[in-house]
């Protein structure tokens, strides 16, 4: 294998690493933060003990995040630096200020969370998990409109050989990255929300503090059914951007070969990539592909066919992976709001299929978010910049494919090994359940 | 503003950044690899360990900063530093996030296998970034085999890991460990309380000795070596950067014996700053020169970003950086106090 297909095999096993932890990072913030501000105001608790509990999963997951995301900021100069060169004056910007605005707040009030229980005031420690969980989620918008000027590039012009930045404000602008962060950040939250609900579930199949997670499930089924529905609005909203800005993505996210007008959707769909067309092709909703693109039912779809091979993403893994991250969606959407309708029942602990479903389901949205990621970076392909720089042209020159063996032999031992260590870790704390004994926080802080 | 007054703040900026990265870093990878002389239990390993748990996140953060500085800055020497270094900066890579992980991981499961283990990998992911760090910036300050056509936009590099293992690149890896051992001590004497505290003074009272040693033939061997010593000799006036590094150092010990370690502390921070001032200084205008041509060297004038760019960022760093400055000392604040085994014992959160 040459350094390109290498280096993009590193970057896309670093990067969906990466994002194993990050969804819960962003979800779990945010949840856990509220479980100390309903603490805090109403002074019962089984508040505090969520918060310490739920907290507790949080910070397990956030420390491999932590780690696996100076690999992604470092990779972009160790095996891209043609790519960083070319577009550093306008994509190192945000990775900057990623850091000075984001990274800090979020790494230093963390810090003040974990060892502040009894140094500092009530609301003192309210506000540090609040600002630490506000900057990941500012981390994410930075870092996602610096991904969307890779998909749609704006505000720039190719100057010294190179592109330079022109509007700034049009990168912070751009709809794109918007549209892209919401989505991205509601399915973390989704994915949080799966978490507590599986793990809720675990423990009250085994009736194990029955009001302590019936509470947690409650909590979690509606913080899954909006964020659920806002990840299919924005989804849907997404797939707009990406046919008008990105046509061979959609064209490959749907098989769709043939350019026309007014397209159906099959339900039913094979590629056949070698002979350019479907191989089966069955249960067509007439209209429903040209409505979802561009939100008219004659809307003209280009195919795949109108593009050269060699500017065509790989159609098959891009096309099943936007189905499967679909499908996942809309069962994430049932299942959520069954939720909440079923744990507002008084004999909900004794749905045990329902609850066995529910710890079954944790993985399913985790499924959804690397699918996610692959429709984005393989439908982007062959550009690694859309439609200005290629891949293939933006790879380091300096490095061989002896040292990316190395170093991506390297990582999978490497994060291999931790991975399986953080779910272990995960997995027992998550099953040891909540601390009964809250006194010695209460004690120091005061009680209501 | 013309260009190049943007490229010279960047510049200062680029040299604080590091600077500040290494002062507040080496006391955790110095406490970090020391840790299995410093602490003989357990409860002293999590001490030391706690005694660094609110901030060490937060000062990893410097690095990520001065990376995405660089990158923003001055973008070719960003791609260029990170591809021509590759396999040195991967390790690197693997050895902070061994770090990170260990201090999350070691107090999570009870048992003497488990913790033994994140121990020696705290001791050796603390111990190779000093090395690897001081040995990178030995071969920058050196100049490393690259040869640039900017005009042409073609980039080429001739060395290898080995390469940069060389006599002058390993010297200065042995000074940040120095460095970092000597600060990591001192940290550790005024963090914690009794038998803890005074191994951290003893060690650092100890190693002060070798650290000058090391420091005084860094100083001699760097005029054979490198070009740095070329801006001193065009403006005397600059020799006041060595200088206070220099006279840091020696108060070090001076204070180290009067036993006020704080004071000892302070001035280990600032022998660290002014050792990295020193190279940086020496460097202007280059980032990274080339030892086989110097119209390859990497400046703040031929890797640097547009003048737009280099404005945005100059407002972002001048509302981010003080605001973070601010909210670190307030954290520094409120865990002033030295970490006792009451702290490990009552605290189910702690490390």
């Amino acid at each position: 294998m040459n350094v390109v297909t290498l280096s993009q095999l590193q970057f896309a096993a670093t990067g969906m690493f990466h994002w194993i932890f990050v969804p819960l990072t962003l979800g779990l913030s945010i949840m856990t933060a509220w479980m100390e501000t309903k603490y805090v105001t109403t002074g019962d608790e089984t508040w505090l003990r969520m918060t310490k509990f739920w907290g507790k999963l949080f910070l397990i997951n956030f420390a491999l995040g932590v780690v696996t995301g100076i690999t992604m900021e470092f990779q972009f100069g160790l095996n891209w630096s043609e790519y960083s060169r070319y577009v550093g004056d306008i994509f190192g910007a945000p990775l900057a200020i990623e850091a000075t605005l984001a990274f800090f707040l979020e790494s230093v009030f963390i810090g003040v969370w974990i060892f502040g229980w009894n140094k500092i005031s009530k609301k003192a420690h309210l506000a540090s998990i609040w600002l630490a969980s506000v900057a990941t989620n500012v981390s994410a918008l930075i870092i996602l409109l610096a991904n969307a000027w890779m998909q749609k590039p704006v505000g720039y012009v190719i100057r010294n050989n190179r592109a330079e930045m022109n509007d700034f404000l049009a990168v912070l602008t751009n709809d794109y990255g918007w549209i892209k962060f919401i989505h991205t950040l509601l399915s973390g939250y989704a994915l949080a929300a799966f978490l507590i609900m599986g793990v809720s579930a675990w423990h009250l199949l085994r009736k194990n503090e029955n009001e302590f997670f019936v509470r947690s499930f409650k909590m979690a089924a509606v913080w899954a059914f909006v964020a659920t529905i806002g990840v299919a609005v924005t989804g849907d909203m997404h797939a707009v951007e990406i046919a008008e800005h990105q046509p061979t993505k959609f064209a490959a996210m749907e098989s769709q070969w043939e350019t026309k007008r007014g397209v159906g959707m099959s339900l039913l769909l094979i590629p056949d990539v070698a002979r350019e067309c479907n191989s089966v092709d069955q249960l067509c909703i007439p209209n429903m592909l040209s409505i979802l693109a561009f939100h008219d039912a004659t809307g003209e779809i280009k195919g795949l066919k109108s593009f050269p091979p060699e500017l065509r993403p790989p159609v098959l893994p891009t096309f099943l992976s936007f189905r499967l991250m679909t499908g996942l969606g809309m069962f994430m959407l049932v299942a959520s709001l069954a939720a909440i309708i079923l744990s507002r029942r008084q004999k909900f602990s004794e749905y045990r299929a329902f609850l066995t479903l529910m710890v079954c389901a944790i993985p399913a949205p985790y499924l959804a978010e690397q699918l996610g990621w692959l429709v984005a970076e393989l439908g982007r392909q062959p550009w690694i910049v859309y439609g200005m720089l290629k891949t293939s042209d933006a790879v380091s020159k300096s490095i061989t494919s002896t040292q990316v063996i190395l170093s991506l032999l390297g990582f999978t031992v490497l994060y291999g090994l931790l991975g399986a260590i953080d779910i272990f870790l995960l997995v027992k704390y998550a099953k040891k359940g909540p601390d009964k004994d809250v006194s010695s926080i209460i004690n120091v802080q005061g009680r209501g | 503003m013309d260009i190049s007054v943007f490229q010279i703040i960047w510049f200062v900026l680029w040299g604080v950044l590091w600077a500040v990265y290494f002062m507040l870093d080496g006391f955790v990878l110095g406490t970090g690899f020391l840790s299995g002389i410093l602490a003989k239990n357990d409860t002293e390993k999590r001490i030391l360990i706690n005694s660094v748990g609110p901030v060490w996140d937060g000062n990893e953060v410097w690095l990520i900063t001065a990376g995405g500085a660089t990158f923003a800055a001055f973008p070719t020497t960003y791609a260029l530093m990170f591809s021509n270094l590759y396999s040195a900066l991967v390790l690197l890579l693997f050895a902070l996030i061994v770090r990170g992980v260990s201090f999350e991981f070691r107090g999570k499961l009870e048992s003497d296998t488990w913790k033994k283990s994140w121990d020696m990998a705290i001791m050796v992911s603390s111990f190779l970034p000093a090395l690897l760090f001081g040995v990178a910036f030995g071969n920058i300050f050196k100049g490393i085999p690259m040869k640039n056509d900017f005009a042409a936009y073609s980039y080429s590099y001739d060395g290898t890991l080995i390469g940069l293992l060389n006599p002058y690149g390993l010297l200065t890896g042995v000074l940040f460990v120095l460095l970092f051992a000597v600060h990591g001590s001192l940290y550790a004497a005024i963090k914690t309380t009794g038998d803890l505290s005074k191994r951290g003074s003893d060690l650092a009272n100890k190693l002060w000795l070798p650290l000058l040693v090391v420091a005084v033939a860094f100083l001699g061997y760097t005029y054979p070596a490198t070009k740095l010593y070329n801006n001193y000799l065009n403006a005397p006036v600059l020799l006041i950067v060595p200088l206070i590094a220099v006279i840091s150092l020696l108060l070090v010990k001076l204070y180290t014996v009067k036993e006020s370690f704080h004071m000892a502390f302070l001035f280990s921070c600032l022998t660290i700053v002014f050792v990295v001032f020193t190279g940086v200084t020496g460097l202007f205008p280059n980032l990274i020169p080339s030892n086989i041509d110097p119209a390859s060297n990497l400046t703040i004038f031929n890797s640097s970003s547009s003048l737009l760019t280099l404005q945005i960022m100059t407002v972002v760093a001048a509302i981010c950086v003080p605001t973070v400055i601010c909210y670190k000392i307030w954290v520094y604040r409120v865990f002033r106090a030295r970490v006792t085994d009451a702290d490990i014992v009552g605290n189910p959160e702690a490390y």
